[in-house]
């Protein structure tokens, strides 16, 4: 930390003395409790040497987590992503009663424990869960099994998309849209060529963070899974059951796949701060 | 103020476009528009004109089909317009903040409405960028065509969206105050040049503008509204010449008002009398001149008896404020008319040449 | 006077009503509304309401006195308390740590900045197992800090304090993105008011800048709480989980259900979202009331 100075456009207070303390402080703060953690995983993965790491990697449970991870993304975000597009459609260019009460609903699922989002689903579709007995009968499987881990992903991963998208188009308005329909365009045509070109980058945005958590969602798949290795157990899960087991090269070296997911995704993410911020719902400006 | 009136076309001879008939409209439940009625003839440039609320950009929005009327019929060359969807009006419509499609380039903005048609009535790629290229060069704005709305000023933002507007050959074209997000000196610019391309497009024009002074010196006609309503509508010269009433009065320019009365022909306004103007109300009024439109005598003429209190010169024009019958005027003089020897606390008569006489 | 009058026309002329859209919507030309409110509403149905409905309704088979002994059973009251109390430590001291890093990150120019205030979305991008896993490397007695605070006796990982250390790590960024575009958007004015009125640094910094904050640390504050309340993933490595002292609600969750304890397990869930509810209820109550005195 050699050249402490006041950010470029800031003129206001610089307390001077204190400046390098401060920046000192902030680092060591994060570097303790934020990036030291990142660090830890890679080190760990890699105690053991790099053929160890691969051979964690090629190990058949481990391909079959990533193999279920992604395959429940897969489902996962698409569907939250049309939905987050509809739901901003309707409550950012129309005016209606109970809209308000509807982005609540929205936002709803965030500010659950994810323990809760698995448990939900659970007491609907667990063995004495409301529609556990027809279940059985018909012989389908949700909990312990993919539709669980699809439907509890679903729920906690819900907001991201309308989140990012209804301020957004808020802030749009529908002046373009009503150009278009009076330049001769149809309702859909309008749809494709102007609000989804506009809407695009916060799009992209949204399904980013969207699959970041799908992937690395633990508590509630955690709660509808079984933990069957090779079967309902995900990536995070993966790393659960290896570390458990003490396997902690193992653990790690799952877990630096996330982790590298998540540095990723923290990357896209703020290449489109800064590359697309006028594009970008006003909180994620930089 | 200056106010020169553009050469009115002949209007009336030509034939009755747009028909607008009790058109009534309501928020919730704020009136926006209360029984509108009013026509345009073929070729016309019609102004809308009213303060903000006045319900002259929702009357707009009635036509352009973005807004749907509570009662009244619109018809554009005798065709029922309001059960036809906006996109099949063929309006060219120029939004207040212009709308332009941001992610797309100047060309793709205005050949939008040619792609968008349905497959059998699309012009060809090439006919298409023909037109493109004609509208850019109407609007003056070639060499820009992969420019982006972000990358222009407000001025050729504007010119963008009215050549996006012409592309569809409108039937009608709606402005929304064309000039309103402009500063004043592109505004007087863009003013003249809009009105020789609707005279060169040839195609009934509607647009909407609280300015009275760009109102009154575009338009063939000009629609006064006020809170809904139709207040008055006429020709720039005949509406500021003889406004409705005080409201349009005050609206079209600078006002001094005084109380009188009228009585047998005679009009009375403090120690001045004269003959009424035509057709003047009986008993007590409200008289109304323009601060520039009086002639100053010495204090044994006629006019209103007034003492100077304070005089501002501004450029060629001086500001006059002086005291009649306990009020406070503010006038105003071109340097010749000015009376000599003006100075605060001189005493002198003051004759509205054109006052106008509303019933109070 | 009136020669310029308009000729009034009947007003009942051509007035034939307009279908009126219902009155819960206003009108738009913008086609696709029934779609997408159908859509969502759809979607939320499913995925939202009707689980809720699960949750809010199953924990009464167990009766009223039922989910009160559920509740009050010594490990499960045990949990609740561990996890609101060191959720409420976690986030007092996120705001504190929140606003140094905020302050650093809008105010200083210094190498590394953009770095580091990226790094502040670490939290949130790193999945919360592989979060757990490593904090627990870190604190256990033979991890490079565990180690350290081993020598004068701490224990960290295993012991509450592991779970406050899990809990400030989720809450931070919360704290920071709530802080820093507020601090961005302060009036430059105000201060230099302030500093023309011969308020010193210090002075200004915490009788200007600190009350305007203040709703936006809050906020932070209650989010990190919120969040720190139902964490599993990173906390339950850390924790240990010994029934009674160091076992969070989340896990006990769990656990009931491993039991098949269904009731139980959606009482301790209703529990949490009904504690977290009110706790945020009030704190969005302190916010208004300090927006609103920020206004006036």
């Amino acid at each position: 930390m050699t050249a402490v100075t006041p950010a470029a456009p800031i003129s206001r207070i610089r307390l001077p003395g204190i400046a390098p303390l401060l920046v000192l402080a902030s680092v060591a703060v994060m570097g303790g409790l934020v990036i030291l953690p990142l660090i830890t995983v890679f080190q760990s993965a890699f105690a053991k040497g790099l053929s160890t790491y691969l051979a964690a990697l090629k190990d058949p449970d481990a391909q079959a987590a990533i193999r279920l991870t992604l395959i429940v993304a897969a489902i996962a975000v698409p569907l939250n992503a049309a939905f987050g597009i509809a739901a901003a459609w309707c409550v950012a260019k129309f005016e209606f009663r109970g809209k308000s009460a509807l982005i609540t609903l929205i936002d709803l699922p965030f500010s659950f424990s994810p323990v809760v989002s698995g448990l939900v689903w659970v007491l609907l579709f667990g063995a004495q869960g409301w529609f556990g007995d027809y279940l059985v009968e018909h012989d389908i499987k949700i909990i312990f099994a993919l539709p669980g881990l699809v439907l509890a992903t679903i729920l906690v991963t819900l907001p991201f998309v309308a989140r990012e998208l209804i301020p957004l188009m808020q802030g749009q308005g529908s002046d373009e849209e009503a150009a278009a329909l009076t330049l001769g365009a149809s309702g859909f045509t309008t749809f494709w060529k102007i609000t989804l070109p506009n809407i695009r980058w916060a799009l992209l945005y949204g399904v980013l963070l969207c699959n970041a958590r799908a992937m690395g969602e633990f508590g509630a798949v955690s709660v509808v899974s079984g933990h069957i290795r090779g079967q309902t157990t995900t990536l995070p899960l993966h790393v659960e059951v290896l570390y458990n087991d003490y396997d902690f090269v193992g653990a790690f070296a799952a877990a630096s796949l996330l982790a590298s997911l998540g540095l990723v995704t923290l990357l896209l993410k703020t290449a489109l701060e800064w590359r697309h911020a006028g594009d970008l719902s006003a909180g994620r400006k930089r | 103020m200056p106010v020169t009136f553009p050469q009115a076309a002949n209007a009336e001879s030509s034939a009755l476009a747009l028909d607008i008939r009790g058109v009534s409209k309501a928020y919730g439940r704020f009136p926006a528009l209360k029984d509108v009625s009013l026509q345009a003839h073929d070729k016309e440039f019609l102004a809308l004109l009213g303060p903000s609320g006045s319900g002259k950009t929702t009357l707009l929005r009635v036509l352009a089909g973005l807004e749907t009327p509570d009662a009244g019929e619109v018809r554009f060359g005798g065709e029922d317009f309001l059960s036809l969807p906006v996109r099949r009006r063929r309006v060219g419509m120029v939004f207040q903040h212009y709308a332009l499609f941001r992610h797309m380039t100047v060309a793709q903005n205005i050949a939008f409405g040619l792609t968008v048609r349905p497959r059998a009535e699309r012009p060809a790629r090439e006919a298409v960028k023909a037109r493109v290229a004609e509208l850019l060069s109407l609007v003056q704005l070639e060499g820009l065509e992969k420019r982006f709305p972000a990358q222009l000023s407000g001025g050729q933002r504007q010119r963008v969206a009215l050549a996006r507007a012409l592309a569809i050959e409108p039937r009608m074209l709606l402005l929304d105050e064309p000039f309103g997000a402009l500063d004043a000196q592109v505004r007087r610019e863009l003013r003249r040049w809009l009105r020789e391309l609707h005279d060169r497009a040839g195609v009934t024009t509607v647009f909407v503008t609280h300015d009275q002074e760009e109102a009154l010196d575009l338009a063939d006609r000009v629609a006064i509204l006020k809170d809904g309503e139709l207040i008055q509508l006429g020709k720039p010269k005949d509406v500021y010449e003889a406004p409705a009433d005080p409201f349009v009065y005050d609206f079209l320019g600078a006002a001094c008002r005084m109380p009188g009365r009228v009585e047998g022909g005679r009009l009375t306004v403090a120690d001045w009398e004269s003959a009424a103007p035509k057709g003047a109300p009986e008993g007590s009024v409200e008289v109304f001149f323009r601060p520039d439109e009086v002639a100053f005598a010495p204090p044994d003429g006629a006019g209103l008896g007034a003492v100077v209190r304070a005089i501002a010169q501004r450029g060629p024009d001086v500001r006059i404020e002086c005291v009649i019958d306990g009020q406070t005027v503010e006038l105003e003089a071109h340097g010749p008319a000015l009376p000599p020897g003006v100075a605060p606390g001189l005493a002198l008569r003051i004759r509205p040449l054109r006052p106008r006489v509303y019933a109070s | 006077m009136t020669d310029q009058a308009i000729p009034r026309l009947d007003p009942t002329r051509g007035a034939a009503a307009r279908p009126r859209l219902s009155a819960w919507r206003e009108p738009s030309i913008l086609p696709g509304f029934g779609l997408s409110l159908g859509v969502t509403l759809a979607y939320l149905g499913v995925i939202v309401v009707l689980p809720l409905t699960a949750l809010a309704i199953r924990p009464w088979e167990l009766g009223l006195a039922g989910v009160w002994h559920a509740l009050i059973d010594p490990r499960v009251a045990a949990a609740l308390k561990l996890s609101f109390g060191l959720s409420a430590l976690a986030a007092l001291l996120s705001a504190p740590l929140g606003l140094l890093i905020a302050w650093t990150l809008t105010r200083y120019a210094f190498p590394g900045r953009r770095i580091l205030d990226a790094l502040v979305d670490l939290p949130f991008a790193l999945p919360t197992a592989v979060a757990g896993i490593a904090l627990t490397a870190i604190y256990a007695p033979n991890g490079p800090l565990g180690a350290i605070a081993a020598k004068f006796g701490i224990k960290t990982a295993y012991s509450p304090l592991g779970i406050f250390i899990a809990l400030v790590f989720i809450g931070l960024p919360f704290v920071v993105r709530s802080l820093q575009p507020v601090l961005q958007d302060l009036d430059n004015e105000v201060e230099e008011a302030a500093q023309t009125l011969g308020a010193t640094a210090i002075q200004r910094a915490v009788f200007v800048i600190l009350p305007g904050l203040l709703p936006a640390l809050i906020s932070g504050v209650s989010l990190a709480f919120a969040r720190a309340v139902g964490e599993y993933g990173s906390v339950v490595f850390i924790a240990g989980n010994l029934p009674m002292k160091t076992e969070i609600a989340p896990l006990l969750i769990v656990i009931k259900l491993e039991q098949y304890d269904y009731a139980g397990a959606a009482a301790v869930g209703l529990a949490m979202v009904a504690i977290s509810f009110g706790v945020l209820v009030v704190i969005n109550a302190a916010q208004t009331w300090l927006a609103k005195r920020g206004r006036a």
